[in-house]
């Protein structure tokens, strides 16, 4: 085991899981908007967001993919000690870590079913930037929101789902976003 | 034992339940089921509600607990002061001054803004329970968007009473697809539901659903084209404040059936009061 699996987890889990948790509450409620998000230190190549988000939402009820090359010694090692959470394939898991390339094709993913849309999976997606770019609209947008999105097909065909489909929280950094499946992208 | 967790909960309860809460929100009007915990107060003190408000509050918050509209009653109270000695949360009774505001029964009047997060407490969150008790069948229902039992229900009122006698817990279209019952709010405080800045979150802790609408999303009370949805309150101003737009309690005031019509929002009605503004019956 190494050094850094036992270090980077929240020091007061209570309560910076409960400031994580708000800054993800208000990503999923606004879509778009950029939060930020702190406490966690997880080894490369989880990034601090990243480690925060799977902290404060993942525990041995929660089976977890890791995609490419977030599938690693370090970082399965890291959320084990941490979170408990069971390791499993895209089309078991209720969440999904990687890049966009790496999380591919989404089809795989569970998207819940008409009468348990909520058994869906939720795909947090490590991201180069968080900025402006596609144009988003629906539910916790006053208007119109913006953010950078790896593409804008894949959403469009996500939105097509609805109520059923896959959420989706990115981040950067000590920064997050989120994209429900709610949110109309253009 | 004086040790509690951090706003009472275990880390495992708040994850789970947070995790039904980011679910509730992306899916607007759609109740997730979760698997609710015993708390130290009795079911009708509005569980679920203190549930959600667990797995939300952060030691920076200011926390505001109302009752029907009143920050005073025996229930308001307690939940308040279990947050702030379980969560060690700033409490107060002003709308403007709380990120947090628990409630049962009420919105307040004061516009809510993108700070703030409201929880309600509620008791049925199932709107077609009363036409189908089956949860096998209503969840079928909702699923297939099988809703004309519902327009049904509220037809036959109109027929019977010449108008729509619902006017608590008045059922709500959320973004054209989900019915939602918005807990026994008056429907007074239904066209608030909608486009507001403010976060929703829903709690029913004996039938463990929480459900959530995000700021902004559109919110439409159930009506028929020839018997639109009305907004009604007592026609009265407020007899301490004398607001016109607020909604009223009536109180019987003496032996000799006096009456006298007073905001339900205390904390509005306080700071009108404050203000200057007075009504017939302010001393
Ligand atoms: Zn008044």
């Amino acid at each position: 085991m190494q050094a850094n699996t036992l270090s980077g987890g929240f020091a007061d889990p209570a309560t910076q899981s409960a400031h994580a948790f708000r800054s993800l509450m208000e990503a999923m409620a606004r879509p778009g908007a950029i939060q930020d998000i702190h406490g966690a230190a997880p080894p490369a190549p989880l990034s601090p967001a990243m480690g925060a988000v799977l902290l404060t939402l993942c525990d041995t009820e929660t089976p977890v993919y890791l995609a490419g090359d977030m599938d690693c010694e370090a970082a399965r090692a890291w959320l084990a000690f941490h979170t408990g959470a069971p390791f499993v394939g895209p089309a078991h898991c209720m969440f999904a870590v990687g890049k966009w390339d790496a999380l591919a094709p989404l089809a795989v993913y569970p998207i819940g079913t008409s009468e348990y849309p909520d058994r869906s999976a939720t795909l947090i997606v490590e991201c180069s930037e968080l900025a402006a770019g596609a144009t988003l609209t629906g539910p916790g947008i006053k208007d119109q929101a913006t953010l950078s999105l790896p593409e804008v097909e894949a959403f469009q065909a996500n939105r097509t789902l609805f109520p059923l489909g896959l959420d989706f929280i990115f981040t950067c950094g000590e920064r997050l976003a989120a994209l429900p499946r709610s949110t109309k992208v253009s | 034992m004086t040790e509690y967790n951090f706003a009472y909960l275990d880390e495992q309860t708040k994850r789970m339940i947070r995790r039904a809460i980011l679910k509730g929100l992306a899916i607007p009007g759609y109740q997730v089921p979760f698997a609710s915990r015993e708390m130290p107060m009795p079911y009708g003190w509005g569980t679920g509600g203190v549930q959600v408000s667990a797995a939300v509050l952060t030691p920076k918050d200011t926390f505001k607990v109302i009752d029907q509209g009143a920050d005073d009653t025996t229930n308001a109270v307690s939940i308040r002061t279990f947050f702030q000695r379980t969560a060690g949360v700033a409490t107060t009774t002003a709308t403007s001054d709380a990120t947090v505001i628990q409630t049962r029964h009420r919105i307040p009047e004061e516009p809510l803004h993108e700070g703030h997060i409201l929880v309600y407490q509620v008791p049925i969150p199932e709107p077609l329970r009363f036409l189908e008790p089956r949860e096998s069948e209503t969840r079928k229902m909702h699923s297939l968007e099988e809703y004309g039992l519902m327009h049904v229900k509220l037809y036959e009122d109109i027929s019977r009473h010449g108008h729509i006698a619902t006017s608590y817990a008045y059922p709500v279209k959320v973004e054209g697809r989900y019915v939602m019952d918005p807990s026994p709010i008056p429907k007074f405080d239904n066209p608030k539901l909608g486009d507001m800045a403010a976060i929703q979150l829903f709690g029913a802790g004996r039938e463990q659903r929480i459900y959530a609408l995000p700021p902004y999303t559109q919110v439409v009370s159930l009506d028929f084209e020839d018997h639109p949805f009305e907004a009604s309150k007592a026609d009265h101003p407020c007899g301490m404040c004398g607001a016109t737009d607020s909604y009223l309690d009536e109180l019987i005031i003496d032996d000799l059936g006096g009456r006298m019509f007073v905001c339900s929002d205390t904390d509005y009605c306080e700071a009108r009061q404050a203000a200057g503004h007075k009504g017939k019956d302010a001393a």
